[in-house]
């Protein structure tokens, strides 16, 4: 993580004094976008950096859906399950999808490309189901559009 | 159009969320004329006399939540605008986020204003990418208009903004889950008292109001409260940008003058039902709001006096609309996967409630359910209702309570015959 610090220590500058426990989000954010998952060096060097205790980094780790310790396929499928997009058709689609690519939610196909997760409500309700590719909506999907975009992809 | 729009009064274009555009629309004037001719003081005065409450879901009055703050107290004040938007029927903040956000901005800026506040913050959900970029967007634009920083617009006022990423937690919607967050922490509530506009961000006083709340700012100082007061019912002022989805013809964010009628909203203006749907019920304002049938909305009005007279509330103003057929079973199980999953563990009675909860209901729709199923869902519903420190236990009573009560024949239905009176449907028009 030593190479991004030059960009935490932008980031510094925009929050008050004594923020530095603030960092702790947006900088596992940063790491995982580099890396693909948060190592332990990267825990290391984030308590040395930060100044902040190691208890708090793990905690968050541990924390957020949306932070993770272990490498995940190329592409993250993740697919709403919550109460709108159930409503119109996700449950079809996350079945679609694990006979497609031959996992179960939480696996990774055996090639590396694809991780297929469900997740709670994306905040997309209006044009469900909605299924989020890495950082990406994909809306009003059904299963002849999501074969198309994951056909698509490396 | 559902009444007097406030904020959805433009067309939107590739280029309406910019600065420029903005700006074109009368964008920024507000500020300039608060900071020329109004004290801090008057512009909390103003808010107060407008009524405005709050939109995230609480409906609490935002004048009152800032008077809390002493202008003299010799601290440094934080605002936070929570765009954590993570209710599930909810994706209206979205709205204001990717097509109005320096409208945000610059009720923030107002607001920061009458806060005497330094550095401000917005709580946005991790998952919002498209928000996230049209935000930080806006945000840099302002920065090099000379809107954010040190001396705005050539006057004694002074204000950063830090755009803050979440990262997976519905429970940090909650305003001080939100704060904990902000400090780098698990996003676990407090305890109040204090309130968090005593002690909140690293223990100092903070407002933290939604995002909507925070863009009717600029319409209240821009307007005057006292003409802001005339658009609504005279107790609940102003609009309601509702996230309407589900068995519905034209799903979408409208924004709802608060007074119109429902079945008029729902019939004409969303278009009705999907093809061949029947309309069964509603859950009015995210899933922690009590279900309201057909039957029940026949002449309620969108406002908060009229849903509470109904039995529930306007809530975060996702609605979701269910059709017959709709087996309320499985609904149910939907949800409370959904609360066990997002409870955040710190309070026992929630912790294991949700889980106790999840697995009566598994075990229904699994065809074993038991006699006293349906009561002991009542019962851990009413063990946790203000046995936690944040509301979220509550809500999931709140929302288990209601379905229960309105839909117990399908529950015992479901026990008795081992199979859903309705197939376990979710999904009763196929969708292409």
């Amino acid at each position: 993580m030593k190479h991004l610090i030059p960009e935490f220590e932008r980031w510094k500058a925009r929050f008050p004094k004594g923020f530095e426990s603030s960092l702790v989000l947006p900088c596992v954010r940063r790491i995982q976008e580099d890396r693909g998952y948060v190592a332990d060096s990267d825990i290391d060097g984030l308590v040395e950096y930060l100044g902040v205790p190691r208890m708090q980094i793990e905690q968050v780790l541990s924390y957020y859906t949306q932070f993770r310790r272990k490498a995940i396929g190329r592409w993250h499928v993740q697919t709403c399950r919550n109460i709108t997009c159930s409503m119109r058709g996700a449950e079809r689609l996350i079945d679609h999808l694990a006979k497609k690519l031959g996992v179960a939610p939480g696996e990774t196909t055996a090639d590396g490309r694809f991780t297929l997760s469900t997740v709670e409500c994306l905040g997309s309700c209006g044009t469900a189901p909605v299924v989020m590719v890495n950082d990406t909506y994909h809306e009003n999907m059904s299963a002849g559009k999501i074969d198309a975009l994951l056909d698509g992809l490396e | 159009m559902p009444g007097t729009q406030l904020l959805m009064t433009f067309p939107v274009t590739a280029t309406s969320h910019s600065i420029a555009d903005y700006r074109a629309r009368g964008g920024y004037a507000t500020l300039m004329k608060v900071l020329e001719t109004k004290t801090p003081q008057e512009v909390t005065q103003e808010v107060t006399l407008s009524g405005i409450l709050g939109h995230g879901g609480a409906a609490f009055a935002a004048g009152r939540k800032w008077q809390v703050i002493k202008l003299d107290d010799g601290q440094p004040h934080f605002l936070c605008a929570n765009a954590d938007e993570g209710e599930p029927g909810t994706f209206k903040d979205r709205w204001i986020l990717e097509h109005n956000p320096h409208m945000l901005i610059e009720g923030m800026l107002i607001a920061a204003y009458a806060l005497q506040v330094r550095n401000a913050f917005v709580y946005i959900r991790g998952e919002f990418d498209l928000p996230f970029r049209r935000l930080q967007g806006a945000v840099d634009e302002a920065y090099a208009a000379g809107l954010l920083g040190e001396g705005i617009l050539g006057v004694d006022f002074s204000c950063d903004l830090v755009v803050y990423r979440g990262a997976g937690s519905y429970v940090c919607g909650e305003a001080s889950g939100l704060l904990s967050s902000i400090e780098g922490k698990r996003g676990y509530p407090r305890n109040r008292p204090p309130r968090l506009t005593v002690k909140g961000l690293f223990q100092l006083p903070t407002v933290v109001n939604n995002v909507e709340t925070l863009t009717n700012i600029t319409v209240i100082l821009a307007m005057g409260a006292e003409a802001f007061k005339k658009v609504g019912t005279p107790k609940s002022p102003g609009t309601q940008l509702v996230s309407i989805s589900g068995h519905i013809a034209r799903p979408g964010v409208y924004e709802v003058e608060h007074g119109y009628p429902l079945k008029k909203f729902l019939f004409e203006d969303c278009g009705g039902m999907m093809p061949g749907a029947k309309l069964k019920c509603i859950i009015p304002g995210g899933i922690s709001t009590k279900v309201l049938t057909a039957a029940e909305i026949e002449s309620v009005t969108y406002d908060h006096a009229s849903f509470s007279a109904a039995g529930s509330s306007l809530g975060s103003g996702g609605m979701i609309v269910i059709a017959e057929g709709t087996c309320m079973v499985r609904l149910l199980q939907v949800l409370l996967r959904f609360y066990h999953h997002e409870s955040c563990g710190q309070c026992t009675p929630c912790r294991e409630g949700m889980g106790w909860m999840h697995r009566i209901i598994d075990r229904i729709v699994a065809g074993s359910g038991r006699p006293g199923d349906i009561d002991q869902l009542y019962q851990i519903s009413r063990w946790n209702d203000g046995n936690t420190i944040c509301g979220m236990g509550d809500a999931a009573g709140y929302a288990t309570i209601g379905i229960l009560d309105k839909y117990r024949d399908e529950f015992e239905h479901f026990i008795t015959q081992k199979r859903s009176r309705l197939d376990g449907n979710l999904e009763v028009v196929a969708h292409a």
